[in-house]
Parts: C-alpha cells; structure tokens; sequence
C-alpha cells in the first residue's frame, strides 16, 4: 500500500460517514482508517461520552456503528476519494473479525485495522488485544479471509507491548499502529461522580504523545513490519519524533478539533521541509533513526 | 458567519447550581444558573447540560447576560429533560459550551419563523437585532395555545411599532389555525424581507427554506442533530459534509442547498445509520 504522503486519519474520529471522510481527505490525509465497524449495528454508550481535561480528551462512546452490512455503501462512496481507504474492524470472536474484514474488502477496502485495543467495550477490543493467545487467533483468521494488508492497531493498556507487538506480527500482522487511547477517568469534585456514563475510558491528545512515542521506538526494536505511529500528534514536530523512533507513517485524531482537516496538510508540509533542511529524500531515510545513537 | 473555534477552557466541564425554574408551559420550563464561559453566548449557540448520573444533552440558549447568569429552555421530551424537569433550584447540573456557530446580525426587515422551543433563540436573537431592525415578524408556531412560547418576551423587545407577533396553533386554539408555516408564503408574496430566520421542527424548517428560495430571500436555519462530543469530533450530528455542533448549528440557505437530501428528510440514528425524521 504506498500513500501520498505519511499522515492518515486515525479510526474513531468522523469516520463513519463517506462525506466526513471526504473533508479529511480534502484536508490532506495521505489515508483515511474508518470508525471501528462491527457485525452488527451498535448504539453506544449514553452522554456523557467525552470529557476534556487539561491535556487530552477522554472519550467512550461504546463504538456505535451501523454495523457493516449498512456500512459496505459508506466504504463504496469512499472508495472514490484515491486515497487508500482502511477500515477499522472489531468483533466478539475471531470468527467475527474475519467475517467483518471479509465484508470490508468486499465491498472495496484496501486494508483493515483490527481494533484489538479499544478499553472500554467489554469482550471485544484490548480484551482481545491484551491475550497474545486470542489476538494470534484473531489475526490468523483475519489473515486468512482478505488478500490485503492487516494493519493491528496496539492497545498501551498491557505489561509488555513488545510480546503482543511479537504476538502479532508472528500471525501475519502486516503493518502496526501504536497505540490507542490509554484507560481514564474523570471524577466530578462536587458530585463525587465519574463524568462519563461508562466511567472508564480512553485518553488521546498530547498527554499521552510521550507515552505512544516510547511504545513505537520499544516495537521498532523487535519487529521487522512497518510501525503507524498515533497519539497525541497535532504538529510536525510531533510527527517526527513518531518518525525517529520507528513510525513509517502517523496517524492523527484529537487535533483535528482545534486545527480542524487542513491539520493534515500542515503536517506534511513541516515533514517535507524537516527531510529537506536536513538533507534527506525521503521519510524512509529517518525512520528509526533516533536508534542509531 | 464565524466558525467556532475550539477552546479546551471551552469544553471542559463546570459544575453550577440552578438559580431558578419558570414554568412556561405544561411541558416547557426555563432554568437558570451561573457560568462565566457561557457569559458572551451568541444567539444560535448551544452548550451541553450534564444532569449527573442521567444524561448530557444539547440545549439551545435561551439569553446570556454578561454578569454570567444564563438560560435554557426545555421541553419534556424524554428520560434527561424528565430528570432535568424534577431538578430544583439550589441542584447541580454541569456545563460544557458555549458550542458551534451563531446567527448574523442582519439589520433591516427581518421575518422570524419557529415552533415550539425553537423560539427560544429566536427571543435571544431578537434582544441583539432590536437595534438594528426596521421591521420584525414573529411566526410563532404551536400545537395548543397554552404551548406558545415567549410570546410576551418577543413583543417587549423591539419597538411596538416595527413588532408584529403572528401566532399559529394546530387545534386553532389561539391565532391562526394550522401550522407556523401557514402564513410565511402570504408574508413573502406581500412584503420584502432582508433575511429569514427559522428554528423549530426540521420539516417546518424545509418548508420555510422551499418558501425562501421561492421567493429569493436570504435564509438562517438552526438545526438539531444528535450530539455526542460537540466538538466536531465523534461525527454523530453530520448532515452531509457538515459537523452540526462545529460548522452549525446555523446554516445558510447555500448550505442547505447542498444537504438538501438530509435536511427535514433524515438523520443519523445513535448507531450512526440514517434515519426518517418523525
């Protein structure tokens, strides 16, 4: 899969209309990674579902979705934007995986991202991504039900990243975004409540940068496949530093709230200048780099 | 028109105590309470009110004095606004907003058409364009006489001379009988207009918009979707390429023209599927 430049939208944010994904790619994403798709429809959690903190969002929403029988039109209309069109795929079984990816690509995908991270929907998500045993599993029949890339998107809610990290890409995990958002919460001082209906969610956004930055220069170390850098990127900078510890392209979520699609475009511009200023040809020539010294 | 910017201050959410509750209607009551962010609301704007423990929900804003005191207007609809109903004053409820875009201040003759609490921003919207206005129709539209609102409120704030206030009920309780829409296209064949502002029922709406193009007046709609992040994040309020809770609530009439498909035709359901509108 070859994208025109290394920045691609990160699943969760607009992505399940055909339109939404329109003005990302307007705004200059190299790919689009749709809202995670399951096989059946899925209404999510009630309100609140997001709360803003000084440094991040934390969200559960509960993955709704229309389920992917509605969604195939969706990936169709999609299909039309030229760029390569990735389609997040959750799932309570393996069997279910396989069946939503198969639809998925069916129906036009150029790749699937399996959402083996998201912490907050119970018997799906990072509960699969965090057993090595069910994740292989997982992967195994993915793999073998759709002729394109697997992307395994990592959850940084587990010991040892680097084994499911091995865990995965032993299944025939082609490619791995790191990571999902990191489990939160928010309590309310003057009702001593949890702010979200689901309590528990995930955090994104700039506080947990660092954190997704050590996990992709750990993963770099021990595997050979191609690392989606993600969390916290909403500069150039950021995106770099993704870039030098091992990430061959980054995906972007949050930021799109305050700088809006063109965030993208931006992104790329600030790369494309850093390779240039630096004397480099291209994005490949760094990625890693940061372990040379 | 200005784009929302999005402000972590902004988003972040405020505990407050309601400061007051008017019954306007047996299902419509006002409340009030204190939040500084909320103090230079534009009127079109909305904020999400958390009733802990129950639900988050969009809101319109009904007036937002610069002191901080701010109103919202809620009908009975549901589970929320039925816990929020049983609230008292003296209760918490938090706060997010003020969100999305607001309505231009046009100056000149001005018709303003809304049904049930879709004329709470219109009451807002009025306050800031007494000033600037030459002439101001109000179609106020409800099912029963006792459900209009703000009527009172709507007649005190421009000039008596340049108000006039048309009443609609569907039993024909009070006013004309039928719908708000009843009497816009007799209004557009008689005076001219320099802009349309609409608010209520999204059907209602697509009739004044079809009137508007008709007749070749500018038009402002405020629409309502289903909201989750409010920040033009989770994409659950799309019509068409839009984020109603970051590029709306208020659209033009050349907005509305590209979503003309969706708007009072459909919308997106809580698992993201399209759905007719009641």
């Amino acid at each position: 899969m070859r994208l025109a430049n290394p920045t691609m939208l990160a699943s969760g944010i607009l992505g399940l209309s055909a339109e939404s994904l329109g003005n990302i790619v307007k705004g200059g994403a190299g790919a689009i990674v749709t809202k995670s798709v399951g096989l059946k429809p899925r209404k999510g959690y009630s309100n609140p579902t997001i709360v803003q903190t000084s440094c991040g969002l934390i969200n559960a929403v509960g993955l709704p979705n229309p389920g992917i029988n509605e969604f195939v039109k969706e990936i169709r209309e999609a299909k039309n934007f030229n760029v390569p069109l990735i389609v997040s795929v959750y799932g309570f079984s393996a069997e279910e995986y396989a069946k939503v990816a198969k639809k998925a690509v069916d129906a036009g995908a150029d790749a699937v991202e399996l959402n083996v991270s998201c912490p907050h929907v119970r018997e799906t998500g990072s509960e699969i991504g965090q057993n090595p045993e069910v994740l292989a599993e997982v992967v195994r029949k993915v793999k073998a039900s759709v002729p394109k890339p697997v992307l395994v998107k990592l959850s940084p809610n587990v010991t040892d990243m680097v084994e499911i990290a091995e865990v995965a890409t032993e299944a025939g995990a082609d490619a791995l975004t790191a990571i999902n958002t990191v489990k939160a919460i928010a309590i309310d001082p003057e009702t001593a409540m949890p702010i979200l209906s689901n309590k528990i969610g995930g955090l994104s956004g700039t506080a947990i940068k660092p954190i997704a930055i050590r996990c992709v220069y750990e993963i770099y170390e021990h595997v050979k496949v191609p690392i989606i850098g993600c969390g916290g990127i909403t500069n150039w900078q950021d995106a770099v530093e993704f870039i030098l510890a091992g990430a061959t392209a980054i995906q972007i979520g949050t930021a799109i709230a305050q700088k809006g699609p063109s965030v993208f475009k931006a992104v790329t511009r600030g790369i494309n200048a850093y390779l240039k200023r630096k004397g480099f040809k291209s994005v490949n020539e760094i990625v890693g780099l940061s372990h040379r010294n | 028109m200005k784009l929302s910017a999005y402000r972590i201050a902004t988003n972040t959410l405020r505990t407050t105590r309601i400061l007051s509750v008017k019954t306007e209607s047996p299902t419509v009551r006002t409340f009030t309470f204190k939040d500084r962010q909320c103090a230079n609301a534009k009127p079109g704007q909305f904020l999400m009110l958390w009733i802990p423990g129950v639900d988050e929900i969009p809101l319109s804003i009904l007036d937002a004095k610069e002191n901080g005191i701010i109103s919202v207007a809620i009908k009975k609809v549901g589970e929320a606004t039925q816990a929020l109903h049983n609230k008292k004053v003296g209760e918490i409820i938090g706060i997010r907003g003020p969100f999305g875009n607001s309505f231009t201040l046009k100056e000149g003759r001005i018709l303003m058409v809304s049904g049930g609490t879709g004329t709470a921003p219109m009451l807002f919207l009025s306050k800031k364009l007494a000033s600037r206005v030459t002439r101001l129709i109000s179609v106020i539209g409800a099912k029963t006489r006792d459900e209009l609102l703000f009527m009172n409120g709507m007649k005190k704030t421009v000039d008596k001379e340049k108000t006039q206030i048309i009443a609609t009920t569907e039993d024909g309780s009070y006013g004309i009988k039928g719908l708000a829409t009843t009497p816009v296209e007799r209004l557009l064949e008689k005076e001219k207009f320099d802009m349309i502002y609409t608010c209520g029922p999204e059907q209602m709406m697509r009739k004044v918009f079809d009137l508007a193009e008709k007749y070749g007046v500018a038009l402002e709609a405020s629409l309502e979707r289903l909201m989750r992040c409010a920040v033009g994040l989770c994409g659950s309020c799309v019509i068409g390429g839009y984020c109603v809770c970051k590029e709306g609530p208020v659209f033009t009439a050349e907005q509305l023209r590209e979503v003309k498909n969706e708007f009072g035709v459909s919308k997106r359901d809580f698992d993201g599927r399209k759905i007719p509108l009641e």
